[in-house]
């Protein structure tokens, strides 16, 4: 994917300058989709662990986040030299051929992958919805960004280069992952699984009615995910080229047809062609086609995807099953399809593609689906088992969950000190205080700011 | 003076209001309720499961008035809100011992 040439490309830069916007755009999309699905009593804290994450993921990114993922490997292909580009001043000067990534800018080059830890470390919070505590989630999503998303990164997209070494499974084993299927969606669905059990079941799991309180912003949410998907996937050519191109189609096929594969299961399965359905078959698509847009023709994405779709309609049912409660489907779509797109590539693959190697199915043997499986299974396990320990340790030492009381009676009123909705403006809310001491210049003005004056 | 209080289906509001209005009455308060009679509820699927949603909405009609206007009152809500399905409501009277109007202060069959 990448080759060094040290010349800039402005139509290579301006491509992924809007990429990486494009992929910002999807922390808010995801916030809505995310926030759309749980109760009303948690919407807030949902979109706040998505607002969060953009948050802390950003600085901790460009302290030693970028250094630890993209910098010079430290042995064994297995992390970067945290240590290379704290603070990323020293890719300012471009006449350094290391400022230079392909024919982009190396900061633009890293701004726009620390945008996918952003959104690898919003999904794990769909597991926990209705139940964590924000500050919890907080040090849990930042230690986890060094700790489990940075070496991920350096393993599957770090392609050495010039006298750059990178990580080991694209360099040695030569896996192919386009845009993330092994970093950020299996990745966030093995972790999403770890925190899920780590936390435990809701109160009222599988018991309770838990219906998503507004699909309006699970709809709105799906789309802003798709239209920043093609930054994120047609993004990752790294320049405005022939790759981008197909990525790009290949992307509006999976996600369609991944939409189309959930609602015929639904359909003849419950009987009902559900909107969340539609929205969730686009997400399964787009998640499988993420690794893989770079390495199928449009007829196999549109096969990969309505696979994808029928494959995680099935799999969000799991955890009724196995009573874990992954409350949002992160391990069902994410884990479940990032499987899909991640060993597809070694089945429908074909050499016509930019990263020009035929799968199985197109008689181009196991070879590549075995490195696919074996970069799958590793990154499945170590992000399991290290988010693990990680949820385990933050639960012990500061506990993760809010209390059983707060939990039923909603996160957002007792972390945030706030109500998403306020839908009877008829009964008045009073100022009583300015700032936290309640004894502010506001104390003693009786008339009511927030609803008496509407 | 009866208080007649009606508990109906959300679509059946708008016939059983220009209804009454027919009928005469002049005012009413309406608020949107929800509960569950003998029908308990219905059926949601969201991702493939399945959830028994128990409280069905349900409109919620009041209306103050003087003692022989109340049964022509149930009669006209049951008239109006009657789909014949189950899940269609109920009308109940109790009685009123006094109303005030808050704007002038007049007392009972002056108020209504």
């Amino acid at each position: 994917m990448l080759t060094l040439v040290a010349t800039l490309d402005t139509g290579d830069t301006a491509w992924l300058l809007a990429a990486s916007a494009l992929v910002l755009l999807m922390a808010p999309g995801l916030a809505l989709f995310y926030g759309g699905m749980v109760r009303s009593k948690s919407v807030l804290n949902m979109m706040m662990m998505t607002f969060g994450s953009l948050a802390i993921i950003t600085v901790l990114w460009i302290l030693v986040g970028y250094s630890m993922a993209f910098g010079d490997d430290v042995g064994l292909g297995l992390l970067g030299d945290p240590f290379q580009y704290v603070g990323l001043g020293q890719l300012m000067d471009l006449t350094d051929p290391a400022s230079v990534t392909g024919s982009v800018p190396t900061i633009l080059f890293a701004v726009f992958q620390g945008l996918f830890c952003v959104i690898t470390g919003a999904l794990v919070s769909g597991a926990i919805a209705d139940r964590a505590r924000f500050g919890a989630w907080m040090v849990f999503v930042s230690v986890w960004t060094l700790v489990v998303y940075a070496p991920v990164a350096h393993w599957v997209f770090d392609f050495s280069h010039g006298g750059h070494v990178g990580g080991w499974l694209a360099n040695r084993i030569g896996t192919i992952d386009f845009a993330g299927g092994m970093p950020v969606e299996i990745c966030s669905g093995a972790s999403a699984l770890a925190l899920a059990l780590v936390l435990g079941p809701r109160i009222g799991f599988g018991k309770d009615p838990m219906r998503p309180h507004n699909l309006t912003l699970v709809m709105l949410g799906a789309g802003l995910l798709w239209f920043g998907w093609f930054g994120f996937n047609a993004g990752s050519a790294l320049g405005a080229s022939g790759a981008a191109a197909i990525v790009f189609t290949t992307t509006l096929v999976a996600g369609a047809a991944g939409s189309l594969g959930w609602l015929v299961l639904e359909r003849f399965r419950d009987g009902h062609a559900t909107s969340l359905g539609a929205a969730s078959g686009m997400v399964a698509g787009l998640v499988a086609i993420t690794p893989a847009g770079g390495s199928l023709s449009p007829l196999g994405a549109l096969v990969m995807g309505a696979v994808a779709g029928v494959v995680c309609a099935l799999a969000v049912g799991l955890k009724y099953r196995w009573a874990y409660d992954d409350s949002l489907d992160v391990v069902g779509v994410h884990m479940v399809g990032g499987l899909v797109g991640t060993l597809g590539i070694g089945l429908l693959g074909t050499a016509a593609a930019p990263t020009g190697v035929d799968g199985l199915l197109l008689g181009g043997g196991a070879g590549q689906l075995g490195k696919q499986a074996l970069g799958a299974s590793v990154v499945l396990v170590y992000a399991f088992v290290v988010s693990g320990i990680l949820g385990y340790l933050v639960n012990r030492l500061m506990g993760f969950r809010v209390d059983e009381e707060h939990e039923i009676t909603g996160i957002d009123l007792v972390i945030h000190a706030e109500t998403a909705y306020d839908l009877h403006s008829a009964a008045g809310a009073r100022t009583i205080g300015h700032g936290s001491s309640g004894h502010g210049i506001l104390a003693s003005i009786t008339h009511g700011t927030q609803e008496g004056t509407r | 003076m009866k208080l007649v209080t009606a508990v109906i289906k959300p679509h059946k509001w708008e016939d059983t209001r220009s209804a009454l209005e027919s009928l005469g009455v002049t005012g009413m308060t309406v608020s949107e309720v929800s509960g569950y009679g003998r029908q308990k509820g219905h059926t949601e699927v969201y991702r493939g499961a399945e959830y028994d949603v128990a409280l069905v909405p349900k409109i919620r009609i009041e209306i103050v008035v003087e003692d022989d206007a109340a049964d022509e009152v149930i009669d006209t809500v049951v008239r109006a809100a009657q789909t014949g399905r189950i899940g269609d409501g109920k009308v109940w009277v109790v009685p009123v011992e006094t109303i005030v109007r808050v704007r002038t202060g007049d007392r009972d069959q002056a108020a209504i």
